[in-house]
């Protein structure tokens, strides 16, 4: 079942906040194009442990090569959509 | 939340954005089992890892090896050994493949128009007196000779107990030969008597690392908060030892939780098989390891616990830029 952008995001946000312990910052007001290196200074391991928790729960595979590409949250939902389109 | 951009002014976030896509991902390789000198205290020797495997002899072996640990995502291989300088045509093989970093005692010069720009680390471990004692020669008299002047080198100074009050002197003699110079401090594995340290050493040489990083800025690549981490063992409060460490080679990694650390980082032995547990001895207790690159990674891979407050986060920018630039990934 492909599910809506929005929920999606949402629910990046959140396994994002979980995953990494993120403060002061709720999935509603988790900006979607705030860039998770420059700004969130997310690295590769933890964006491997987001990924993680992502590819079992949308059943699908996210490469390490595209790790590059992934630095927002609405990029991430959008790259998970695609995905499941495939 | 707090954002990287709210903690820095926009010169520190250029900064900041210069390193923070980098995505450094080392190894490293034991490029043989011999050398040309017998140094106390070399922890290759004293913990036996040049008999832990037979050194794979066929070039053609080594080229394959280093293929795939380049499809493996490894963008920097760090050369050690013994002396990787011992057998250039497997240090090439590394060099033609992927960006390179060898570590060397400097007596035998590696050749620039074979090797351009590969970035050279020389080993120093004090003045003649100590390099005589530990090393049984005073290494730097024929190193600084090799390497004089060359933009692509630098000496990795070890600092023993005994160089307390010393070291200014020989980081003028670096500067002198037209070199830079990045501080490690000596963990004593072979228990030399008197190259040990003691706390109230450490709270010393600390104030010592300091001073010449503020009298010779152009000469010593480091940073005050580096020489906190390894003079004091803690970082944001949290102590480094086995638990936190990052250069933990990742296949034989058993902890439980992982901490953060290197991805893919393993050490391999010269057999190209046999993997070492992590970047320094087999045998070093972690509650004493000193171990310098080890300190930076913990550092650099904490860097979500920096993001607190305008300083904790510039401390983690210098050390990144500190390693990035030891390793060439930005300039000096
Ligand atoms: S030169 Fe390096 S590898 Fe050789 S014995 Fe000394 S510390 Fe060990
Ligand atoms: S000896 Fe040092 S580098 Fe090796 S695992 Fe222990 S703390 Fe880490």
């Amino acid at each position: 079942m492909v599910v809506e952008t929005d929920t999606v995001m949402l629910r990046v946000s959140e396994v994002m906040i979980n995953e990494l312990k993120l403060e002061d910052v709720t999935p509603e007001t988790f900006d979607p194009d705030v860039d998770l290196v420059d700004e969130v200074g997310i690295d590769s391991m933890d964006l491997a442990t987001v990924a993680l928790v992502l590819q079992d729960e949308y059943a699908i595979r996210i490469d390490e090569d595209d790790y590059p590409k992934l630095t927002t949250v609405r990029l991430i939902a959008d790259y998970i959509r695609d995905k499941q389109a495939a | 939340m707090k954002t990287v951009s709210s903690l820095l002014d926009a010169d520190w976030y250029d900064r900041y954005k210069r390193i923070s896509k980098l995505n450094i991902r080392s190894s490293i390789y034991d490029v043989t089992n011999r050398c040309n000198l017998r140094c106390k205290g070399c922890f290759f020797f004293s913990s036996g890892e040049d008999k832990a495997a037979p050194e794979e002899m066929a070039l053609g072996a080594w080229e394959r090896f280093i293929d795939k640990e380049k499809d493996r995502g490894v963008n920097l291989a760090i050369l050690i050994g013994g002396e990787p300088t011992l057998c250039l045509d497997r240090v090439e093989a590394f060099y033609k493949r992927l960006p390179t970093f060898c570590a060397t005692n400097g007596l035998i010069k590696v050749d620039r128009e074979r090797f351009p720009d590969m970035m050279v680390g020389i080993s120093l471990w004090g003045d003649e007196a100590d390099e005589t004692v530990l090393r049984g020669k005073d290494t730097f008299a024929v190193s600084s000779k090799n390497y004089y002047g060359d933009p692509h080198a630098y000496y990795l100074y070890t600092i023993t107990p005994r160089q307390l009050g010393k070291t200014e002197q020989i980081i003028r003699k670096i500067r002198d030969a037209g070199l830079k110079i990045h501080m490690q401090l000596l963990s004593n594995d072979e228990g030399v008597d008197g190259f040990s340290w003691t706390p109230d050493e450490l709270i010393v040489i600390r104030e010592e690392m300091d001073e010449m990083l503020d009298r010779y800025p152009d000469t010593v690549i480091s940073s005050k908060y580096y020489h906190e981490i390894i003079t004091t063992g803690r970082m944001l409060g949290r102590p480094f030892g086995w638990k936190e460490c990052p250069s933990v080679t990742e296949p034989l990694d058993t902890r439980n939780p992982k901490p953060k650390r290197l991805i893919h980082f393993i050490r391999w032995a010269s057999d190209l098989n046999t993997m070492h547990r992590c970047c320094t001895s087999e045998t070093r207790d972690c509650s004493t390891c000193k171990d310098g690159a080890a300190h930076m990674s913990w550092v650099m891979v904490n860097k979500r616990d920096h993001i607190r407050t305008t300083r904790d986060l510039q401390n983690w920018i210098e050390i990144y830029e500190m390693f990035a630039k030891l390793y060439q990934f930005i300039p000096w």
